[in-house]
């Protein structure tokens, strides 16, 4: 769960709490992509990630 | 103090040992893999630097990684939000890389580093420093300046782009910056994309296709695709691109402004092609020089260093020297993201050094030692790899190395030239490089079509004697990483006649254009490294004695590898490409192989090994 505080320390940091339930519903609805695929793929665009 | 930095997982992964403020070495991973480009954890390339350092984990003070993989998600997300609900599907493939694996980047690095060795692993000895504050460190610190300029370009880091950042001393701070979407390394990867070639690692050719085009388009750029503002920041036009959304990096408009579809790998090359090439090129020249006109004239600094995947192209850096607003330029060799390593590594020990009061170490002509940072092998050791291999080979003195390679130099021969310490950074810098007589008006053909395996539009290098570059081009000052360009001199130049200059492509350039025609473009310009006695004397002693036998003081300089592959690391690497490929000469350390004493049954398909770039 390291993750999470680190995350929390982050947004903190950046002064981006906004960012929070954005950042919540993201990694939900991402885990369910993670979930349905059960791979990961990565992106054709690499010059972005 | 010792400090490990590390880039990876991205492109271009490496390692690099700093130690008490000293370049002890640096390796890119893929020459350790052999699989180019190679992005993984730099495992192999971490163990050389300790062993090169005599370290082991328990001593290494600090870890520094290149970049901050919360920011860049950061970046990601709020992309995502602007301009939501477009860009569902470039999220929905991203989302599952970053959340099964790049948000929790810093558990993999400690137990990939705990992998190597528990105390490497330790979590208080983890840093992160910015991707372009890491391009900035990386040549700012090995720069022989007290105080400079330093400016970073590249796609994109975390946020930010195009960073320019003042060097005073130790300290180093970053300036000014532009941030994502507005990009100049972006801008040219849509051209390279557009024209046909690989994005992040194609852009070298597009700058090398420049020159056969007439830049016809550069009005339509400037006027629709980016904004240049005269202090040389700038913004794009992103109606015009998909990198932010979609899975492309150009936008139908961007077709209908140039007239056509991307042309595919597989397409021909047409005019269009280069016009848009030179056209880009000569953009991306506009905004480099408006850029550094505007700084230098702001901060008052006479020094410049250059770092980030633009600071490669160097036709740009020839101009901005040339421009005069600089009195001294240095670029970063490893400008890439492998150099990020090293950065990191400066960065982090700049900025925690326990001894506060260390100033920052200033080397002539730089810290990079000639970018010779990587693995080197003992002639007892060769000798052993090389029998192993079943190679045929006669161990000779130095002076009797120099004589039989100049010599085989001097009959038109193909060499491979595998000596010392491996380059850090994209370049063969006359450790690991095939070499020829750039006089000979076939040496450009005969090494591409039957060394290199590929039908180039883009000439090779030259190495020149750094005392000798002011004779032969028009150019006076250290380039010893072949990141500058300049023209050959005009005495040594042929002019084209009005048939000759109407041919199209690869058939002009095999007209002979100057004395040494094989480096040559048809710009008559040359990608020049100059060697110095101080960083490469065995190198500096072959092209001496290339000049005595021929009157010239230069030798072709082409990276020792084929098409696709990464440049060879090991005397195996190097025997195999040399069986592979019609090198007709081998000089590994004082060993000598002729290609006609070989067994013929330990040569293998070589030309299909790798994927083509």
């Amino acid at each position: 769960m390291s993750i999470f505080a680190e995350l929390f320390e982050f947004l903190g940091a950046r002064k981006k709490f906004w960012l929070l339930p954005l950042l919540i519903l993201f990694l939900i609805v991402g885990g369910l992509f993670v979930l349905s695929q059960g791979s990961v793929v990565a992106p054709f665009i690499y010059t972005l990630f | 103090m010792l400090v490990l930095g590390i880039s990876a997982f991205y492109h271009d992964s490496a390692a690099a040992l700093v130690r008490d403020g000293e370049v002890v070495a640096a390796a890119q991973e893929e020459r350790f893999t052999r699989k180019k480009h190679d992005p993984g954890f730099p495992v192999h390339a971490i163990r050389y630097c300790l062993e090169a350092a005599q370290a082991s984990g328990a001593s290494v003070d600090r870890v520094a990684f290149y970049e901050k993989p919360f920011l860049k998600f950061e970046r990601l997300i709020e992309t995502y939000l602007a301009f939501a609900p477009r860009g569902f599907e470039s999220f929905r493939k991203a989302m599952p890389l970053w959340i099964g694996e790049k948000l929790f980047q810093r558990d993999l690095l400690l137990r990939e580093l705990s992998a190597i060795s528990p105390e490497l692993g330790e979590k208080a000895k983890l840093r992160f420093s910015e991707h372009h504050f890491s391009h900035a460190a990386s040549a700012y610190y090995p720069s022989p300046f007290e105080s400079s300029l330093v400016l970073t370009m590249d796609g994109v880091g975390e946020w930010t782009t195009t960073s320019a950042a003042i060097g005073d001393g130790r300290s180093l701070a970053i300036h000014k910056e532009i941030h994502f979407p507005h990009s100049l390394g972006l801008l040219y990867s849509a051209f390279t994309y557009y024209t046909g070639f690989k994005v992040n690692s194609g852009e070298y050719k597009v700058m090398g296709l420049a020159p056969y085009g007439e830049p016809k388009y550069v009005k339509d750029i400037l006027e629709h695709l980016i904004d240049v503002k005269p202090d040389g920041s700038f913004r794009l036009n992103l109606d015009y691109f998909n990198y932010c959304t979609g899975l492309t990096m150009t936008d139908p408009r961007f077709d209908a402004l140039f007239g056509g579809p991307p042309r595919r790998a597989d397409e021909a090359l047409e005019q269009r092609h280069m016009d848009l090439a030179a056209s880009i090129q000569a953009a991306t020249e506009e905004v480099v020089l408006r850029l550094t006109r505007a700084l230098a004239a702001e901060t008052g600094l006479r020094n410049l260093c250059l770092a980030g995947g633009v600071a490669l192209n160097c036709v740009a850096n020839g101009k901005a020297l040339r421009d005069g607003r600089f009195d001294n330029i240095f670029v970063q060799p490893a400008s890439g993201d492998a150099g990020g390593a090293l950065g990191a590594a400066l960065a982090v020990y700049h900025d925690e050094n326990p001894d506060g009061g260390a100033t920052r170490i200033i080397k002539r002509p730089d810290a990079m030692q000639g970018s010779y940072l990587g693995p080197a092998y003992a002639q007892s050791d060769i000798e052993r790899r090389l029998e192993a291999a079943g190679a045929v080979f006669s161990t000779v003195d130095d002076q009797a190395l120099i004589e039989k390679t100049a010599a085989a130099l001097a009959s038109g021969q193909a060499v491979g030239w595998h000596q010392g310490r491996m380059e850090f950074g994209p370049r063969a810098l006359g450790n690991r490089s095939i070499l020829g007589d750039p006089r000979s008006p076939i040496m450009q053909k005969a090494l591409n079509l039957k060394v290199k395996y590929r039908e180039s539009f883009r000439p090779f290098a030259p190495s020149v004697l750094r005392e000798r570059v002011a004779d032969w081009f028009e150019l006076d000052v250290d380039s010893p990483y072949m990141l500058l360009v300049a023209n050959v001199r005009d005495e040594h130049c042929r002019k084209m006649s009005t048939d000759e200059q109407a041919l199209f492509g690869i058939d002009k350039l095999n007209v002979p254009r100057s004395d040494i025609p094989a480096v040559t473009h048809v710009d008559y310009s040359a990608r020049i490294q100059t060697v110095h006695r101080e960083t490469n004397p065995r190198y500096h002693a072959l092209i001496s004695r290339f000049e005595q036998l021929t009157g010239c003081p230069v030798l072709v300089n082409t990276s020792f590898n084929v098409r696709g592959e990464p440049i060879v690391a090991t005397p195996e690497d190097a025997f195999a490409c040399f069986m592979g490929t019609e090198i007709e000469f081998l000089a590994i350390g004082n060993c000598i192989l002729h290609k006609e004493h070989q067994n013929p049954a330990l040569a293998r398909d070589y030309k299909s090994a790798f994927e083509l770039d």
